[in-house]
């Protein structure tokens, strides 16, 4: 009797399987008749962590507006955000990077939406009273060039390197724009900023970068050259480390993504959201950097 | 569906629908297998077949230069480093819990089987149950502060990310070696203990090595747990990409070179690739456990 209840349960839950999938398929195919009507469907934007939490803010505030529409937002980094959008299973892919830097993308397909943009600052440990680097200097400490700092005007502690990981974004656009692509020396990597942070308030002598919506005055940050990292003296063009967040679509965008990536540049976003989230809006910018690094006046 | 089966040809009683119900559940994990296996050896073998990097070069090279230009020399995915890495921490970590898995196995079958089992079992069981994030992050907030304060170096070290691990591979070997030493015949040890010996030397040299397979089978296991080990000693290791000199210097494995990297690189790239091949690398290095653990039982342990 026993034995006969548990293969009753497992036919059921047999059952019920069957019915679920048969419930996903007839969803699919609701979601494409819909799409023929104005605004309704649904999108996936996919990618860069560093704008995850503005394209999932933006997409709340797109979709209590637009009832039938549905911006899913994942994570999952630059790399997969490129590679999903490239072979169409994503309809957004989100980077930090242009495209043309990104190995094994194929950039002519896509089209470039330059969403806000990113600074970096270099933080260091609090206990050091190092104010200013010069950008050499920033080089040599990187490079392990300068191992104390006390060759730098500092106390005399050993230099302590926390990078992000190789393929990080955040990374790239440090390395390119503050080091002068020079090739950094081996140090502690992390995964996420956070932890980056964390490392750096509690490690002696240590020095590494974040984004500066990671800044929580817990880290020092260091002026380059005399000039502060600060959201002024980015969009002034005078404090060059920062990069653009992409949102790239395979030709030009149409239906649901068009209408997000033009809600993303509305005054909502840009004057709003993005301030709020630490950004800065890529409208406010006075420069403008194509993927090669050249820079020029608006 | 349910009335079909009921209605049908044959009963619920009958014998087919379990027949059905258990030959698909193990053919779907065959198939899982399979497939699994099947896609990671194709992915990691692009590195070499696609991107033409020699297997020798990939394992024996320490440079993992996967961003670096043509013209500077790149990209050189050489992975020892990150090997070197697995292997020392998960050895050191097997070395280090081993012999206390053994001692808390001993103490909880022979020493003090009523209150040894009734509070030694349930919270070694749940050390098995913390997730390992849990794990990395007391190791991250307690253990890398204390060996920074009282060893020197930075505290992401090599004996950071061991000690975490030992912890966390405890709870294997010691469940592994109870069943062992709980399912030796009550002989054994009543024989030892009639011929005189004591309670010590019975489980020396009686019961110990009679369980020499649940040994053997905990050790592998756990030591195969460590090397896939990735989150909990990623965090505490520092994931420096450079040959560590001494047990306080950061290091890096395979697994946390894996995980830090794969989001961010495009799939088909040679890097992307590359972190393919050291997914393979670990895939084979676990069928080698299995395939030692084959062989040590087959040869036979006693009473299992």
């Amino acid at each position: 009797m026993k034995k006969w209840k548990v293969m009753m349960a497992a036919v059921i839950c047999l059952a019920a399987l069957v019915a679920l999938a048969g419930c996903g398929g007839q969803d699919v195919k609701q979601g494409a008749d819909n799409k023929a009507q104005q605004l309704s469907g649904n999108i996936t934007a996919v990618g860069s962590t560093a704008i995850q939490p503005l394209a999932e803010q933006a997409a709340t505030q797109f979709m209590a507006r637009n009832p039938n529409a549905k911006v899913v937002v994942q994570g999952g980094g630059s790399g997969t955000g490129l590679t999903q959008v490239s072979q169409g299973a994503a309809d957004i892919g989100n980077s930090d990077l242009f495209a043309e830097e990104k190995d094994g993308i194929d950039a002519t397909q896509l089209v470039d939406h330059q969403i806000c943009v990113v600074g970096m600052a270099a933080v260091v440990n609090p206990a050091i009273t190092v104010d200013n680097l010069t950008k050499q200097q920033l080089v040599d400490i990187f490079t392990g060039k300068t191992t104390n700092w006390k060759s730098v005007g500092g106390p005399d502690q050993k230099v302590v390197l926390v990078n992000r990981p190789k393929a990080s974004g955040t990374r790239a656009v440090f390395k390119k724009n503050a080091l002068g692509d020079a090739e950094e020396a081996a140090g502690i990597e992390e995964d996420s900023s956070g932890t980056v942070r964390k490392i750096i308030k509690e490690t002696p002598g240590a020095i590494g970068y974040l984004a500066l919506s990671y800044l929580d005055g817990s880290v020092k940050t260091v002026s380059l050259d005399g000039v502060a990292p600060t959201k002024e003296n980015i969009t002034a063009g005078k404090y060059l480390v920062w990069g653009y967040e992409h949102c790239y679509t395979k030709g030009n965008p149409s239906g649901v993504a068009d209408a997000f990536l033009k809600y993303l540049m509305s005054d909502d976003v840009q004057k709003n959201l993005i301030p709020q989230l630490g950004y800065i809006p890529s409208t406010e910018m006075k420069i403008v950097r194509d993927a090669k690094g050249n820079i020029k006046n608006k | 569906m349910k009335k079909s089966f009921a209605a049908g040809a044959f009963s619920l009683n009958s014998e087919l629908p379990g027949k059905i119900l258990t030959t698909g559940a193990a053919f779907l994990a065959i198939i899982s297998v399979i497939t699994i296996v099947g896609f990671i050896t194709v992915k990691g073998m692009s590195t070499f077949v696609v991107n033409g990097v020699s297997v020798k070069e990939f394992l024996f090279s320490t440079s993992w230069w996967p961003d670096r230009l043509p013209e500077d020399g790149g990209p050189q995915v050489g992975v020892l480093v990150f090997i070197f890495g697995s292997v020392v921490i998960a050895m050191l970590a097997v070395l280090f819990s081993a012999p206390l898995s053994i001692i808390c196995a001993v103490f909880m079958t022979e020493i003090a089987p009523s209150w040894g089992q009734r509070f030694l079992q349930p919270s070694i069981e749940l050390l098995a149950g913390i997730p390992s994030v849990v794990y990395g992050y007391i190791g991250l907030s307690l253990l890398v502060p204390f060996i920074r304060n009282s060893f020197g170096g930075l505290g992401f070290s090599i004996l950071a990310g061991f000690l975490v691990l030992s912890i966390m591979i405890l709870p294997t070997i010691v469940s592994v070696l109870t069943d062992s030493l709980r399912s030796l015949p009550r002989e054994y040890k009543e024989a030892a203990l009639a011929l005189g010996s004591t309670r010590w030397q019975a489980i020396r040299l009686v019961l110990l090595p009679a369980a020499r397979s649940g040994v053997i089978t905990g050790i592998v296991l756990g030591l195969a747990r460590a090397f896939g080990e990735a989150l909990a000693v990623q965090m505490v290791i520092g994931n420096m990409r450079k040959m560590p000199m001494t047990i306080l210097d950061p290091v890096i494995t395979l697994t946390s070179a894996i995980t830090m990297d794969m989001g961010n690189t495009p799939m088909g790239s040679l890097w992307n690739n590359a972190l393919w091949s050291m997914g393979l690398f670990t895939l084979m290095m676990s069928c080698f456990f299995i395939l030692v653990l084959r062989l040590t039982l087959r040869k036979g342990g006693v009473a299992r």
